[in-house]
């Protein structure tokens, strides 16, 4: 069979490359509008209430939930990918470290999330004006909120009000109560004055509309939910917007390159289909990319033309440069006063009911910009990984008759520890903001590396600096003084300047963003504040990417509004005829 | 369960893992855990794949399996609240993650060899052949890493491993969660904690939190 490029005879409107929750909106918005999308999607469709694994039990698992390296994060958890990928590898400048999680799905990365929506505040959009680091976003909090709102109002998310000045209220679903360490917890911070107050996740504690049903209070947001009750891009955006009949999805379709003409103008992209491994072209008026930040950064840097000879809009050469992932810490161990509590459903939602914004003033500390602190804890569902280590808690703390036995064991006073300490774990975790430093990087692999479908892979080169390992030791501090306070006994966590302080490899927290960052400045920056590049105005970014700084929240909410906000305007210059 | 809705549940979870059969034949509450067969939850087909390829193949031989039979029940007996660890078929969790995550193999292979030879030099028998007695002697040898003798540190090694996985498969049966008293993993309407459990901890929910969380009008 002749080898050849398969072009589609439509031309769409836009075309967008991902489907997580930047090119979700993105086919939400533009669809909704008339205009004629079409979404490649480089893994297969997926739906939580067809693919489902939520409220199974553990031992429907094969290996009771354990993690593979296609389900890193456990046999039930929603998201196909994860750190390493068959056939698709990433490199690394020796010396350097970072590791990349991709999820091929429909819906992206949205399915795996910990449905934790914070807004930036207004302190977020300007950190170069606040302590000289990094960079001043091109756009400030108030440009933003309009979209955050239209966000909330659109997907859903509970919270309080706090009028914190930079963690800005949204338009709140009620919170549930705090469950028990949670309330333990909240007393145990008021000796050392942290706030604790209830979480910000997009969780539906009430019905929005007649698409979507309330939470059910499962605590496995993880696996994706049958009724749409929390927030994953394949439920809220994508599935939604094919009922306008504007929107085509292709899936199983791997991008290779952005096509442009001979002006440089953006003219579609090609792709290879993995289940027949022919090559494609989709034409459209606009390409959006939203593939994550560092795959949307090599789709760039791999679309090289006479008229783009750098890669596509990276004149300025910063394309893949200030790579940034949130900093990470934790430590955990056990309330000794929750021994041998009383059982009863202490599921709740996916993920914490509390959490502590970064409540600090960085003119007294050593380093710059902060952090949250997120909570675990309590009876959840067991697994893979349950009662190891019984040695560390049955030789340190007396038994259920008050004896205290050496560590280990077996037997029927050994099956009854495990039952005795069960339930009594707490764990705690710090989220902070990375400086963007134009020396940590996503670049195509020099040495000529290519993955399975022959496309140029990414090498990558990341090095925390002092900022963030200072950062990382506040957090130690923080949460060793924090878990006494509480009463609680540390088991797990602790570390040192020889491991700077358990901060997380970078890449770790799954929030990388920077790679395409917006700016004023064209020899600066790849996009303008509206997400287009500068150098071809018919291409948009809407991931991560065109972030400047991460704040220490998760990225989420923020590429959801700002994606909204670029659709509006790429509707407005289509309206304008100026694409 | 009546013999009916057993077989109908057999029929409907005929895919999914880990089965147990009701015995039919007497009233007898005795269940006995089935070879896990294959999962019961969204598999993508790369792991479809790759799980019947583990499920086809056998690591440890008819001996091994004896070993492994006898040390967790000794491990995890049957008490007053539950049965055993091989009541909840553990040892077929652990025939599973060994050709799951193949760096478990080696120990538990190389352990049940170095338990065997301390009993034949002792006892001139297999550990499993050997009286139950005498099994215990030297399970309460290597069951105590921090009292241990060193000679014996191979066998704790062994046994730490043994322990948690017997710990880990049993908890996440069916057998154990019910003795565990896990309630969760259910629609309901989280209302927060009992009140009786606040009370014991001297713990309140404050106004706020009363006022602002979210109510349940129909429960």
């Amino acid at each position: 069979m002749p080898f050849q490029i398969k072009e589609n005879s439509t031309v769409y409107d836009v075309c967008i490359v991902g489907s997580g929750a930047g090119g979700g909106m993105a086919a939400y918005v533009l669809s909704t509008a008339g205009l004629k999308v079409v979404v490649l999607e480089a893994g297969p469709w997926y739906d939580p209430a067809k693919n489902v694994t939520q409220l199974k039990w553990p031992w429907e698992s094969l290996r009771r939930g354990a993690g593979t390296t296609f389900r890193p994060f456990g046999d039930f958890d929603a998201a196909y990918g994860g750190w390493e990928m068959e056939g698709e590898p990433y490199t690394k400048v020796p010396g350097t470290q970072f590791d990349w999680f991709r999820s091929r799905m429909l819906g992206g990365r949205t399915n795996h999330w910990g449905r934790i929506s914070l807004r930036f505040g207004p302190k977020d959009f300007k950190g170069k004006s606040h302590d000289g680091l990094g960079e001043d976003w091109p756009i400030g909090y108030e440009d933003v909120a309009p979209y955050y709102d239209k966000v909330d109002d659109l997907i859903g998310v509970f919270g309080s009000k706090e009028g914190i000045p930079n963690e800005p209220d949204g338009k709140f679903l009620p919170p549930p109560k705090p469950r028990l360490h949670e309330l333990i917890i909240k007393e145990g911070s008021k000796k050392q004055n942290i706030p604790v107050i209830p979480s910000r996740l997009s969780i539906l504690t009430k019905k929005i509309n007649d698409d979507r049903g309330a939470c059910f209070y499962c605590a496995q947001c993880n696996r994706g939910c049958t009724v749409y009750g929390d927030f994953s891009s394949s439920s809220c955006l994508i599935k939604p917007a094919t009922k306008t009949n504007n929107l085509d999805v292709i899936v199983n379709a791997m991008v290779r390159e952005v096509l442009t003409d001979e002006n440089g103008k953006a003219t579609g992209v090609s792709y290879v289909a993995k289940d027949d491994l022919q090559e494609y072209q989709i034409k459209a008026k606009v390409v959006v990319l939203a593939a994550s930040a560092c795959e949307s950064a090599r789709l760039l840097l791999n679309s090289k033309s006479k008229a783009h000879p750098n890669g596509l809009a990276n004149s300025s050469n910063v394309v893949g440069k200030y790579l940034h992932d949130s900093t990470g810490a934790a430590i955990g161990g056990v309330l000794p006063k929750l021994f041998g509590r009383k059982r009863y459903n202490e599921d709740g939602v996916g993920g914490m009911h509390v959490y502590t914004p970064w409540w600090l003033d960085n003119k007294k500390l050593d380093f710059p910009r902060g952090y949250h602190i997120e909570y675990w804890g309590g009876m959840g569902m067991p697994g893979y990984g349950f009662g190891f280590g019984i040695q560390g808690l049955n030789g340190r703390f007396p038994d259920r008759n008050g004896t205290q036995k050496t560590g280990g064991g077996y037997g029927i006073a050994l099956k009854d520890d495990y039952r005795y300490f069960w339930g009594a774990s707490v764990g705690m975790a710090g989220r902070g903001e990375a400086i963007a430093l134009e020396s940590n990087y996503c670049e195509i692999d020099p040495n000529g590396v290519v993955d399975k479908y022959g496309i140029p892979v990414l090498r990558f080169h990341y090095k925390w600096s002092d900022h963030e390992i200072k950062q990382a030791k506040h957090m130690q501090e923080t949460f060793q003084e924090l878990m006494h306070n509480m009463g609680a006994v540390i088991t797990w966590g602790v570390a040192g300047p020889e491991t700077n302080y358990g901060l997380e490899t970078p890449g770790r927290i799954i929030h990388e963003v920077g790679t395409t960052r917006m700016g004023n400045d064209p020899k600066r920056s790849v996009v303008n504040k509206f997400n287009q590049a500068h150098d071809c105005k018919n291409l948009f970014v809407v991931d991560g990417g065109p972030f400047v700084s991460q704040a220490d929240k998760n990225p989420t909410w923020t590429i959801l509004a700002l994606s909204w906000r670029a659709s509006d305007y790429i509707i407005e210059q289509f309206k304008q005829q100026n694409i | 369960m009546k013999r009916r809705d057993s077989l109908k549940a057999i029929a409907l979870t005929a895919i999914s893992s880990g089965v147990l059969l009701q015995s039919c034949d007497t009233d007898k509450k005795e269940t006995v855990a089935t070879p896990v067969k294959s999962s019961g939850i969204d598999r993508h087909p790369f792991e479809q794949v790759r799980d019947e390829k583990l499920l086809s193949e056998k690591f440890f031989d008819e001996h091994e399996m004896n070993t492994i039979k006898v040390l967790i029940d000794i491990i995890i007996p049957k008490d007053e609240t539950s049965g055993s660890a091989t009541d909840a078929g553990v040892h077929h969790f652990i025939e599973f993650i060994v050709k799951d995550m193949p760096r478990h193999q080696l120990p538990l292979r190389g352990g049940i060899k170095w338990l065997d030879v301390q009993c034949l030099k002792r006892y001139n028998k297999n550990f499993a052949d050997c009286s139950s007695q005498n099994q215990l002697a030297i399970v309460d040898e290597i069951a105590y890493p921090s009292t241990a003798k060193p000679e014996m540190k191979q066998g704790v090694t062994f046994f730490n491993l043994l322990r948690d996985l017997t710990a880990t498969g049993f908890f996440t049966s069916e057998i154990g969660l019910k003795d565990l008293g896990y309630t969760g993993n259910k629609p309901n309407q989280w209302d927060g904690v009992p009140q009786d459990v606040l009370d014991y901890y001297g713990l309140k929910y404050s106004d706020r939190e009363l006022n602002e969380t979210v109510k349940f009008t129909n429960s």
